[in-house]
Formats: C-alpha cells, sequence, structure tokens
C-alpha cells in the first residue's frame, strides 16, 4: 500500500531537514510516510489535482489557488491543520521617518515589495493601500517587485529584506514586509533605530496551511492530524522539529483568515492564469 | 485569582528594544494571567503581534489601541527535560553536557559531543586550580623578561654550541607544545580546569619556542661571510620525540612527556642556567624551567591520583617505558652535537678557548653529574607515583637518552 504522501515546496535546505525529522516521527509512531519536495507551489497545487501526494503543505496563495481549481473542477479543497503561527499575522508598510505621513501621500511615489507571488509582502499590503484608495498593483510602475525565488510564494525571507534595504537607501519611498520581519530586521541590525515608522498595517490573515481534496483516505489523514496535534513543544524530541518549522503548536485549520488574499487575487488577477490553465486540464 | 499588569510603553521605542519589557512582564506569569501594553509608537501593535505569536501566547489588540497579551498556553520546553550540569566536577562527564559551563540547565535534545576522556580519575587532580593561578600569574613577557641586548659569548666555538643546544631545545618544545595540545581538545570540558591547565602550558610551550629560536638566531638576517655551519636535528632525536608526539594515550602521553621528559628538562634547564656564557641563555633558560617545574608538577598530580585509584594503570606506565625503550634502541639517543656542546658550555671559562683540556674536562663532569642529576630525579618522581626503590632505578635508566 503506498504510504501517506506530503508535498512540500523547497524554499530552503532545512525543508528536508524538516520533513526528514516528520518522516522519522510519523514512522515511529505507526504512520507509513512520505514526502515529494517541490521546486514551487504550482507544480506542488497541480500534482496534488493529479494525486501525486495526498496532503500540501500549502502557502496562503497556493491554497487560494487549489480552492478555485477545485470549485471550478466541481472538487472539494479542505485546510485540515495549521501552525498556531499561521493565524493572525498582519503586514506594515514601512516608510523613512520622515517620509509620507499618510497613505496618500504615497501617490506617485515608489513602494518597495517582496516578490510578485508574495502574500505577506506584496499582495496583501498593496491591497490594503488600493482598498484606501491608492492606485497600486503588483504591475504598477511605481511597484518595486524583490523577486527572490518566485513561485515560492514569499516563503524566503530574501525579498522582504531586499525591499526593506531599497527603502533605507532611498531607492524607494515605502516597504511591505510582515511584522514578525520588522522586528527580525532591527534585531540583525538591517534597520536601525529610529530609520523607519509604520505607516499602515493590515488587517490579521492566516498564512500556511495543510490541504487536502475531497477523495483523500480519512484513516492515514487522521493518523497524520492525530500525530501532528501530539506533538509538544514541551519534549525535546518534537520540539526539535517544532523549533525547525516555527511553531509552538499545531491548529485545526480554518479558512476565514484567506478572505482578504482572495480579494486581492480578484483584484490582482493574480491566480487567473494557473487556475485556468489547470482547470482546462481537467 | 488572575492579574492583569499594565506596562506603559509611551515614550518607548520598538526598534530600541521595548518588546523586551513586554516579554519580562510575561515571564512570571500564570494561567489567566494578561499584560496590557499601551504605547505611543505606531509599530508597538505590529511587533507585539509577531511577538505573542512567536511565545504562543494569546494576542488582542483593545478599542483604544492597547495591545493584550496573554500567559503562553506552552510549558517553557527549554527548561522542561533538561540535564542540571553539577557544580563541582562529576565522575563521568555526560556528552550531552557539550560545552555547557557548570551549574547550567542544558536544554533536552542536544547534540552529544565526543569527548573521549570524559572521567574524572582519567584527567583530574585536587592540585589543578592552584596549579592553574600559579600558571597564569607566572606569565612573563619575553619582550620585557629576556636581557636582548646583553653580548653574546665571543668565542665562536662556544656560541655554536649554544645555538646547537637552542636548536635541540626547539624541537623538544614543539613536541611539549603539540602533546598537551592534543589532548585539550580530547578532555571533556566539564572539568574546564584540565582544560586551562593544558591550554597555558601549551602557550607556555609556545613561548619556550620563541624564545629559543630567537636566542639561536637561526632565522635572523645573515651578515656578509661564509655562513655558520647550520645545527643539526638528528635522527635519534626526532625519532625519540615522535614516540611522544604519536602516543595515544593520555595517561601515558602525560607520564612520558611530563614525569620523566620534562622531569630532565628541568635538570637541563638550570644546568644552562648556571653555566651558559650569556645573559640571555641563563635568562630563557631559568625562566622556561620555572614554567617546566609547573608541568611536571601537574602530571605528577593527575597521575599521583590516578595510580592511588587504579594501581593497574602502574604496570601500564612501566610497560610504556620499556616499549618506547625498545622502539628508540637502534637509534643512537642524544645526539653528539648536543652532547658536545654541552661539554663546551660547561667548561667555558672566560678568557681561556674553548678546547682548553681542563676547561674540556670541567665541562665532561658537569654533564656528567647533569646525567646522575636527571636519573636522580626521575627515580623520585617514580618512587611517588608507586614505584619501588628497585622498579625506579630500572625505568629511569630505559628512558630515553635524548632525555625529553
Ligand atoms: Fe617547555
Ligand atoms: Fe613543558
Amino acid at each position: 500500500m503506498r504510504p501517506f504522501i506530503l508535498g512540500a515546496v523547497a524554499y530552503d535546505p532545512k525543508v528536508v531537514t524538516i520533513w526528514d525529522g516528520f518522516k522519522l516521527y510519523f514512522e515511529a509512531n505507526g504512520l507509513s510516510f512520505d514526502y515529494v519536495l517541490f521546486h514551487n507551489y504550482e507544480r506542488q497545487v497541480e500534482a496534488h489535482f493529479a494525486g501525486v501526494i495526498d496532503v500540501a503543505w500549502n502557502s496562503p496563495l497556493a491554497w487560494v489557488q487549489a480552492q478555485r481549481i477545485a470549485t471550478r473542477l466541481g472538487r472539494r479543497a479542505q485546510a485540515v491543520a495549521m501552525r498556531d503561527t499561521d493565524q493572525d499575522l498582519t503586514s506594515v508598510v514601512l516608510v523613512r521617518t520622515e517620509g509620507p505621513a499618510t497613505i496618500a501621500d504615497l501617490t506617485g511615489r515608489r513602494i518597495g515589495v517582496g516578490a510578485m507571488d508574495s502574500p505577506q509582502a506584496t499582495l496583501l499590503p498593496l491591497l490594503q493601500l488600493a482598498e484606501r484608495g491608492l492606485d497600486v498593483h503588483p504591475d504598477h510602475p511605481n511597484v518595486v517587485r524583490h523577486d527572490v525565488l518566485v513561485g515560492k510564494h514569499g516563503d524566503h525571507i530574501g525579498g522582504e529584506r531586499e525591499a526593506v534595504r531599497a527603502l533605507l537607501h532611498g531607492d524607494v519611498d515605502a516597504a511591505c514586509i510582515i511584522d514578525g520581519n520588522l522586528a527580525a530586521f532591527t534585531q540583525e541590525g538591517t534597520v536601525r533605530a529610529g530609520a523607519l515608522r509604520v505607516l499602515a498595517t493590515t488587517p490579521a490573515y492566516d498564512h500556511c496551511n495543510f490541504t487536502v481534496l475531497d477523495g483523500t483516505a480519512t484513516r492515514p489523514l487522521t493518523r497524520f492530524l492525530a500525530l501532528l496535534h501530539g506533538m509538544s513543544w514541551g519534549e525535546a524530541d518534537t520540539r526539535r522539529l517544532m523549533d525547525l518549522e516555527g511553531l509552538k503548536a499545531w491548529r485545526p485549520g480554518r479558512t476565514t483568515g484567506y478572505s482578504a488574499l482572495d480579494r486581492a487575487c480578484t483584484r490582482f488577477g493574480t491566480a487567473d492564469a494557473f487556475v485556468a490553465q489547470q482547470v482546462a486540464r481537467g | 485569582m488572575t492579574r492583569r499588569r499594565v506596562v506603559d510603553l509611551t515614550g518607548a521605542r520598538m526598534d530600541q528594544g521595548a518588546a523586551l519589557i513586554v516579554r519580562h512582564a510575561l515571564a512570571d506569569m500564570g494561567p489567566g494571567d494578561e499584560v496590557r501594553v499601551v504605547g505611543d509608537d505606531a509599530s508597538l501593535v505590529p511587533t507585539l503581534r509577531a511577538l505573542a505569536r512567536a511565545l504562543g501566547a494569546p494576542f488582542t489588540v483593545e478599542a483604544d489601541g492597547a495591545c493584550v497579551l496573554g500567559a503562553s498556553t506552552h510549558p517553557d520546553g527549554r527548561r522542561t527535560g533538561g540535564m542540571l550540569v553539577p557544580t563541582a566536577p562529576a565522575d563521568h562527564a555526560h556528552p550531552r553536557w557539550g560545552l555547557a559551563a557548570r551549574g547550567t540547565l542544558v536544554e533536552a535534545g542536544g547534540p552529544e559531543f565526543a569527548f573521549p576522556l570524559a572521567e574524572k580519575r582519567a584527567v583530574w587532580t585536587d592540585e589543578l586550580a592552584r596549579l592553574y593561578a600559579q600558571a597564569a600569574a607566572a606569565q612573563w613577557d619575553p619582550a620585557t623578561a629576556i636581557p636582548w641586548a646583553e653580548p653574546r659569548c665571543d668565542d665562536d666555538a662556544v656560541e655554536a654550541a649554544v645555538v646547537q643546544v637552542m636548536a635541540y631545545l626547539v624541537e623538544n618544545e614543539t613536541a611539549a607544545l603539540l602533546v598537551p595540545a592534543r589532548f585539550c581538545a580530547q578532555v571533556h570540558p566539564h572539568f574546564r580546569e584540565v582544560l586551562q591547565l593544558l591550554a597555558i602550558q601549551t602557550a607556555d610551550e609556545a613561548r619556550h619556542i620563541e624564545v629559543f629560536t630567537r636566542r639561536a638566531g637561526l632565522e635572523a638576517p645573515r651578515g656578509p661571510g661564509p655562513a655558520p655551519m647550520p645545527p643539526l636535528s638528528t635522527v635519534g632525536g626526532q625519532t625519540s620525540l615522535k614516540s611522544l608526539v604519536d602516543e595515544p594515550d593520555f595517561a601515558l602521553a602525560s607520564f612520558l612527556l611530563s614525569v620523566l621528559g620534562e622531569g630532565s628538562f628541568l635538570s637541563l634547564l638550570r644546568f644552562l642556567d648556571r653555566y651558559a656564557p650569556d645573559a640571555v641563555t641563563r635568562a630563557v633558560a631559568r625562566l622556561a624551567a620555572q614554567d617546566e617545574a609547573r608541568h611536571v608538577a601537574f602530571g605528577l598530580a593527575h597521575l599521583e591520583r590516578q595510580t592511588a585509584l587504579d594501581p593497574s594503570l602502574r604496570p601500564q606506565l612501566a610497560a610504556a617505558v620499556h616499549a618506547r625503550h625498545d622502539a628508540l634502541a637502534h637509534t643512537a639517543g642524544l645526539n653528539a652535537e648536543v652532547f658536545d656542546a654541552l661539554v663546551l658550555i660547561a667548561g667555558h671559562q672566560p678568557n681561556r678557548p674553548a678546547w682548553d683540556p681542563v676547561g674540556i674536562a670541567t665541562g665532561w663532569n658537569a654533564v656528567q653529574e647533569l646525567i646522575a642529576e636527571m636519573d636522580a630525579g626521575r627515580q623520585v618522581r617514580l618512587r611517588r607515583l608507586g614505584f619501588s626503590g628497585a622498579e625506579a632505578a630500572a625505568l629511569s635508566a630505559l628512558h630515553t637518552r635524548n632525555f625529553m
């Protein structure tokens, strides 16, 4: 019988360490498990619909893509689990301390964002600015993208760091990053104290989730989820894996935190071509 | 009863560490307790939201913009299931204690270090702290402790003898550096005093190499005229030292090097301090001898304790002397150049030629006394390790004729 197969995107070499560790943990606890790494989320979503994998560790954009393809094909996508740290994130729009005072002041200014497919550093903050009246979208001439590792949906921190550096150098007038990186960039010294100011903050949104499609075998999925929820940050063996993956506890999946990204995709047409192509393939 | 604490960060900047104040307030909170944070920095909310997420703490923003953080619902994993490293040296140091200081809590799940010397009995002596303190206090600066400007001996033959002896000392000091350096990396750092002592001993040897090299002038720029004959590094000398450098066992290596070798060297350095024709040579020998006395004291103290705990070590030490003797039996021992040089140095009288028969006879007798003194010293130290008088005499006689 084929093992329960997970798909994940290799955005960093540590992904191998992470899923090798999870594989050992799952198999030591009686779940026959394997994983496949993809170069980018589009190939992962495609493979998921082709039945190559049973569960996909999806970025929020990959979730929106999968959810839209499923709807169009009359199938059903479900978010079954996520990290505690995937819930209630925000992104911030940073300016230099002496820079624009309001969102309207950004008119005609250059806005540094992350990769074109980054929900946190591009799509969600641009949606926030657009919904508050600024004429802006990912392909707007005033938007300066930092397309580090396109296809990884912004999982790589590099695009956000480049956006902040461009802001500090004066190459752009605003930079969009996830809230956690604000503290991280300050602590690592990329951002000097007093240099930058938060101009706007997005509403809270959710990040990655484990996605399954209709027809996934119930028993291994139930076991997979039970083993995830059985991990404890208080135990050294599982804490090592949780620290690598950046969480303290697994949570049941929820999809309420993706509505803003869904609006952004509609407004900017971000997922359209890919979804149409996948639907055409059936 | 749940508590609600208020932290007012008005005027405090999030990009200057204000989140630390919140983390500190969260640290002693119980389940259900809350911290309400108010402030006027625009990055207060996103920064604290990210902090709460990273800590696994509940987070809400109130209508007035204040942030409320709850106590983390997770046990402090880094402090549960860890290992507390004893404050006093343990009998066996655990591989997972790794590099941690004594008295610290080592988080569970960390790496294991493979330090081969992890048993207290194999490395410890109660003298360690005293010897280390002494060594740290006795570090001398080669640049200022030696009267480098004092003149050399004006007799070319005696000067050449000094250079030959210095070259011989350098190769011996190099062996004396390599051996503790190698074991320093093998001792479990839990026994930090052992590490420190071996490290400072290595630093002592580094200075010895420096001052003997400088006194020999081997690397000094040459003036015009024919180059003097270079001093010789012999097969016998290097083979003898190689057997020390190659010895894989800490107890055996420190026995052969410190108790027997450096013990003998102590006599040699005192001999040079007494007979050398110039102030520089006398000073380098005297300062090196001070250090060597500590090296011998450590080797002796550590083996005294170890042989007392494990009497079966004694026959192993004796066997090591036999094995080294057999391995070196086909070599020449102390090279004739060094022996002759010592005779020349000890016999030299100012205003008398180097090869004067009276001087040679005096020097010869002095070297015979040196060899007898080395033998007597080795026997005393062997008896301290519990060997009988007869055993000590027999083993001392088998010690390498190369002194070290
Ligand atoms: Fe030395
Ligand atoms: Fe020494």
